[in-house]
């Protein structure tokens, strides 16, 4: 498998740790799964810790873009924490940095919910 | 003045494992000939991308239909090809995903992280039908690790 996900509670928020490569495939596809799932549990603060994802290709970012739609489509918010120097160079030059809110790191991520 | 190119040259089936796969043979190429790391992820990158277009655009996923993937080591660039079975497209009429209108997209990205991370990026339509899209990236100064004539001397020891 690409890429593992775990979910956590932190203060009311949903952080999602991600870890390998979010890529075409099984990888997207898992990621939309529990982005669902959160959603039908009524959990609409989410923070994607990237912090462990090296390798994003473009249905990866497809996947991001998606996650962020769908979830702010239900009133809720998605955002990104924690990126690696990759992704953070990915994000910049399609100018996807423009449309997700994007933290240094979990606390900050998880505190701008409050 | 331009000595012959060493081909590597390989075909593959129309599924994600090729796209893999095929990621991972650019890498070990690219190293070899001397790319750094930095520049073997670019180049394997592009052409991950070029393989997923291959098999989703060009041959719909028809396991059928090969994808090819020809490498030409000359001695100041790396050329790659990626061949598929499809109709073809128009590379201009591509639109640029970080335009306003495109930017909430979830796909269109594929071919603009190609162009950036190689130097030339060309389409060809095969008369006999078929896609063609090559791939070049040229040994500088910045990404030059130990190409050309060194590398030859590198793998024998
Ligand atoms: N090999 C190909 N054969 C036919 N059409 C292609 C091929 N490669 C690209 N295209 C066309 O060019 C368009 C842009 O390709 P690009 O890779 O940039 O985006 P995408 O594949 O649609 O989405 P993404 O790559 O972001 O998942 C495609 O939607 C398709 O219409
Ligand atoms: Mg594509």
């Amino acid at each position: 498998m690409s890429v593992k996900i775990d979910k956590r509670e932190v203060g009311g928020v949903t952080v999602v740790d991600l870890s390998g490569r979010l890529t075409l495939g099984d990888a997207s596809a898992q990621l939309r799964q529990t982005l669902h799932e959160l959603l039908d549990q009524g959990k609409k603060k989410i923070v994607l810790n990237l912090g462990q994802v090296g390798y994003i290709d473009s249905s990866g970012l497809g996947e991001l873009v998606s996650g962020f739609t769908t979830v702010k489509n239900k009133g809720g918010m998605l955002k990104l924490a924690n990126l690696t120097d990759k992704v953070n160079d990915l994000l910049t030059i399609t100018k996807l940095y423009t449309v997700f809110e994007i933290h240094n790191d979990e606390n900050t991520a998880v505190q701008s919910f409050s | 003045m331009d000595k012959p190119p060493r081909r590597v040259e390989l075909t593959l089936e129309s599924r994600i494992e090729s796209v893999d796969l095929g990621e991972e043979l650019t890498r070990s190429v690219a190293g070899s000939v001397g790319f750094d790391e930095g520049e073997q992820y670019k180049i394997s990158m592009a052409v991950r991308e070029c393989l997923i277009n291959a098999l989703e655009h060009g041959n719909r996923g028809d396991r059928r239909k090969p994808i090819g993937l020809h490498f030409a080591l000359h001695p100041d660039r790396l050329e790659v090809e990626v061949h598929d079975q499809g109709p073809g497209f128009n590379l201009a009429a591509v639109p640029d995903p970080r335009q306003d209108e495109h930017l909430l997209k979830t796909s269109g990205r594929g071919l603009f992280l190609v162009r950036c991370f190689v130097d030339e990026l060309a389409v060809k339509c095969g008369c006999n039908g078929g896609a063609s899209v090559k791939l070049t990236k040229r040994y500088s100064s910045n990404n030059r690790g130990s190409v050309g004539s060194n590398s030859e001397k590198e793998k024998r020891s």
